[in-house]
């Protein structure tokens, strides 16, 4: 049990460094922000993972509040970006 | 015996994690990596939560609360940001067009 | 019941199951001060959450979350399986293509529910909603497939099940 339970956080180790791969070279900006998404995402797994093998409950606050940030921040991404396409719209139909 | 149920969870899990991870790398345009990154790693999420209420089952409930709080969010952020890519101009990729223009698409820096 | 009283019931029923789920006890101290906690985040809030309004507070709906959700589990499990699929081998059968579907969901959340579920199907992304449009990215699009069977492909049984408790 203890090993399939090694693989398990193996796996996500490897998923992790996958993601982070493309992280560093994606081609476009907007790869860089997918998989900085993603990450967010493994990473409450790996909080996750943390409280059960120190058997401790408060890394699944930890977890709540991490996944509640990261939300939080990517929609703010999002927003930015959105403004920003917006604002040049409007300059375009000024000039 | 519930903690060897809890562990294949777990290990279902990490695969379909994995599996996202892998998607990520492989898929061609940023529409389909989010659609792989979004379900393939939310699906995994839901595995090993469940995985971790079968192994320590008093801690059911904050584990559910994480686990509803990923699914309802994870989908509008990917949703968001395909909107912000949509309105902001990027384009769909298509396996024709790829042959046509691969040596403009290697270099393809749009700011 | 009153329209104007659905936010006020459904966002306190929310902070009190979340409050009893995050501290996992019934002691009565626990209790009141969640309670206490609850009707005021209740008063200041609601009169702001008009996207409640949308939901549909009877005791046939509670059945109808549950069939719902495990609707939505087996979509997730086969769009993961076809992911799979189509991500493990050699030359990845995809076919991308932006399409608008129509939606006959009235509240904006039954469109966000609607929208969360797509995302989360086989194959479908929503990139955009536009009043009763949703602009959906379509991994492996048929050629030349018309507007009424891409509708009901896409959105399949999602909204008959909605329907039990959203607008």
């Amino acid at each position: 049990m203890m090993v399939l339970q090694i693989i398990a956080f193996t796996l996500i180790a490897m998923a992790a460094s996958f993601v982070l791969l493309r992280l560093v070279f994606g081609p476009t900006t907007e790869d860089r922000i997918v998989s900085a998404d993603a990450l967010a995402l493994i990473a409450t797994v790996v909080l996750l993972c943390l409280s059960m093998f120190f058997e401790s409950s408060l890394y699944l606050d930890i977890a709540l509040v991490y996944s509640v940030l990261s939300f939080v921040g990517i929609v703010a991404l999002a927003k930015v970006i959105e403004s920003k396409v917006s604002s040049a719209e409007k300059e375009d139909k000024k000039s | 015996m519930m903690s060897l149920i809890g562990s294949i969870f777990l290990l279902i899990g990490a695969i379909f994690i994995l599996l996202g991870a892998v998607g990520l790398l492989r898929m061609p345009d940023v529409y389909n990596r989010i659609q792989v990154g979004t379900k393939a790693v939310t699906l995994g999420t839901i595995g090993v939560v469940v995985g971790i209420i079968f192994i320590h089952p008093q801690w059911w409930s904050k584990l559910l609360v994480i686990l509803g709080f990923v699914l309802l969010t994870s989908p509008v952020s990917s949703s968001a940001i395909s909107r912000a890519f949509y309105r902001s101009g990027t384009k769909v990729w298509h396996k024709k067009r790829l042959a046509k223009t691969k040596p403009e698409q290697k270099g393809r820096a749009k700011e | 019941m009153k329209k104007e009283s659905v936010p006020y019931i459904s966002v306190f029923l929310i902070c009190m199951v979340l409050w009893l789920m995050l501290t996992a006890t019934f002691a009565t101290d626990e209790l009141i001060s969640g309670f206490v906690i609850a009707v005021v985040v209740c008063v200041i809030t609601a009169p702001r959450m008009q996207i409640l309004n949308g939901l549909r507070l009877h005791l046939g709906a509670f059945p109808g979350v549950l069939a719902y959700l495990f609707y939505f589990l087996y979509a997730l499990l086969k769009a993961n399986l076809d992911l799979a699929k189509r991500v493990l081998s050699r030359n990845m059968h995809i076919h991308p293509q932006m399409v608008e579907i129509k939606t006959s969901m009235q509240s904006d959340l039954g469109k966000l529910f609607l929208a969360n579920s797509i995302t989360l199907t086989p194959g479908t992304l929503t990139v955009d909603v536009n009043d009763d449009k949703l602009l959906v990215h379509w991994i492996d699009c048929p050629e030349g497939a018309d507007m009424k069977k891409i509708t009901g492909e896409i959105i399949g049984q999602f909204e008959k099940y909605l329907k039990r408790f959203v607008k």
